[in-house]
């Protein structure tokens, strides 16, 4: 059917077919994603909301309709933010102080690439799969440190070197916690690690259980990663200002589309290589339960991601000092003392999670 | 000519106009920055020999790491540029031979009827479900264990010393050991005392 229905514009563009199609899949994976961040931002209203008992947005709707009360919200706030003034600094580097947010942005998106959404769904089936994730994470605290710098404000600029030095010293801890996927999973490529979490007992051989420190560091590393709750140093507003106070309009909008797709980034590759990915929580012998699919990876990124708003709305924001102290002298003797354990676990009778 | 060799040349363009910009540009901060844009070109070429470790490794570390430092370092410092371009001409016969000596080198090596790329003989393709990952792990842990482990041996000696020359403990400084300020509870610091407000006066 597909094939069919392929064939003619494949005729049609000859040469240049490879890369139209790779551009058409690329926008299927970004396209709902956008949709996905517009309408978390309106899910984490809500659930606070909820969590405050109150009602959260539920006036704006589409065409007068009164039961869709709250859903045009997402669309409200994304259309006032792109009709506002964008005002740049003076003495401000005008190219750099464009460039941050995409900069912020892309490797975001860029690592959409190698996520497996079931076992024949995926764009790049890489075979260092989490490596170039690694990379593509690394790369996002470039929007940060050219946002503040590009500023030409002390206060920006001191913000962005908080931030920074935040993520990347976050960003050890994710490594390590990554390093002991991998050895469980025997590979980079993130298919494999997910095929590697299947088997008869369901949601207890998904690697969340033998990596239990290394999934919670990565989940609070994620939380810290992305600048969310508790870790928001750089939008606390009640002490400091952080990196992008010299932005406003579509620019200051497109950092918080890299901090909603960041987030969502971390809820899917923790899904994948601590939650089982696309498998079922059920065991396979279950029969419709125990099939994975598109469907299970979705529910698990929403209650991820659930979390991270969960971790707004409960705890209060850390202090920079504490926030590096967890960093380096909690999460790194943690993954490290973890990873050797684990690597003595694998040696034993006892490890079986893997044949 | 094909897609690949399509994407062979932008990205060389791209590397060598950067490369150039990097010595080249005013200010340290866009040298910098350029640089960030050659390695992610470099990358983008060694992926496309089949080295994809290599060239993400090159991404993870060079540019997730080393030069997000390198750019705290140049953002902070208030570089005089002319300072810097002070005496360039008198540089210049010196750093002109050592170019020159270097471009000479590599062009008898690389073009020369002696050594040239053609007469080595090209790799074998890699069969299939060849992963230069697992291939770079297996002989770095079996066959180049000791060195491997000498150079992290050297590594974790440069961080000690590093951190020995800066660390120090400041005189005046309001530390407080987290710990300490973990284990505070509410009775050590504030006291309810009993105060029945003002009676009036009957």
């Amino acid at each position: 059917m597909l094939d069919s229905l392929l064939a003619y514009p494949q005729a049609l563009l000859g040469p240049l077919w490879p890369v139209v199609w790779t551009l058409v899949k690329i926008m299927l994976i970004v396209a709902p994603l956008m949709l996905c961040v517009a309408y978390l931002t309106l899910w984490e209203r809500k659930l606070i909301g909820y969590m405050q008992i109150r009602k959260g947005p539920n006036r704006v709707t589409f065409f007068g309709i009164r039961w869709l009360g709250g859903w045009a919200q997402p669309i409200a706030d994304g259309l006032k933010l792109l009709v506002k003034e964008v005002i740049i600094p003076a003495g401000s580097n005008k190219f750099l102080f464009v460039l941050a947010p995409v900069l912020a942005l892309g490797p975001a998106l860029a690592a959409w690439a190698v996520i497996p959404f079931s076992p024949e769904l995926i764009l790049s089936n890489i075979d260092a799969g989490l490596l170039y994730l690694m990379a593509m994470t690394s790369l996002g605290v470039y929007g940060i440190i050219i946002a503040g710098w590009a500023s030409n404000s002390k206060y920006a600029f001191l913000g962005s070197l908080r931030s920074a030095a935040q993520i990347v010293s976050y960003e050890i801890a994710m490594g390590f916690s990554l390093v002991g996927v991998l050895m469980a999973a025997q590979s980079l490529n993130l298919a494999e690690i997910v095929k590697a979490q299947q088997n008869s007992a369901g949601a207890f051989g998904w690697f969340w259980l033998p990596l239990f420190p290394l999934f919670i560091t990565y989940l609070i590393s994620g939380v810290a990663e992305s600048n969310r709750a508790p870790f928001d140093v750089a939008e606390g507003e009640s002490e400091i200002v952080g990196f992008h106070v010299e932005y406003s309009g579509m620019t200051f909008a497109v950092f918080s589309l890299a901090e909603y797709s960041a987030m969502i980034l971390i809820s899917t590759l923790t899904s994948i290589m601590f939650l089982g990915g696309w498998l079922s929580p059920f065991p396979v012998s279950w029969g419709l339960l125990g099939t994975g699919g598109f469907g299970w990876l979705f529910a698990k990124i929403f209650f991820v991601a659930s979390m991270f708003l969960w971790f707004r709305a409960t705890f209060p924001r850390y202090r920079y000092d504490q926030i590096m102290r967890l960093g380096w002298k909690v999460f790194i003797p943690v993954t490290l003392v973890w990873i050797v354990v684990l690597g003595a676990w694998m040696q034993t009778p006892l490890w079986i999670w893997w044949k | 000519m094909t897609f690949q060799q399509l994407i062979f040349w932008f990205f060389s363009a791209v590397l060598i106009f950067a490369a150039l910009r990097v010595i080249t540009a005013r200010n340290p901060v866009h040298a910098a920055l350029f640089l960030v844009l050659a390695f992610c070109t470099a990358a983008g070429l060694w992926i496309q020999l089949e080295a994809e470790f290599l060239g993400i490794a090159l991404v993870l570390v060079y540019v997730g790491a080393v030069m997000v430092l390198f750019l705290f370092v140049v953002m902070m410092l208030d570089i005089n540029i002319e300072k810097l371009r002070e005496g360039f001409w008198s540089y210049l016969p010196v750093g002109a031979t050592v170019a020159l000596l270097m471009v000479a080198e590599m062009a008898l090596v690389l073009t020369g009827p002696w050594f040239g790329l053609e007469d080595a003989p090209r790799p074998p393709a890699a069969p299939a479900g060849y992963s230069n990952t697992k291939e770079l792990g297996r002989l770095l842990y079996t066959d180049y264990v000791y060195p491997f482990e000498l150079a992290a041996v050297i590594l974790l000696v440069a961080i000690v010393a590093a951190i020995a020359l800066t660390l120090r403990r400041r005189k005046h400084g309001k530390y407080i050991n987290p710990g300490d300020q973990v284990q505070v509870r509410r009775n050590d610091r504030l006291k309810i005392i009993s105060m029945p407000a003002e009676k009036k006066g009957d």
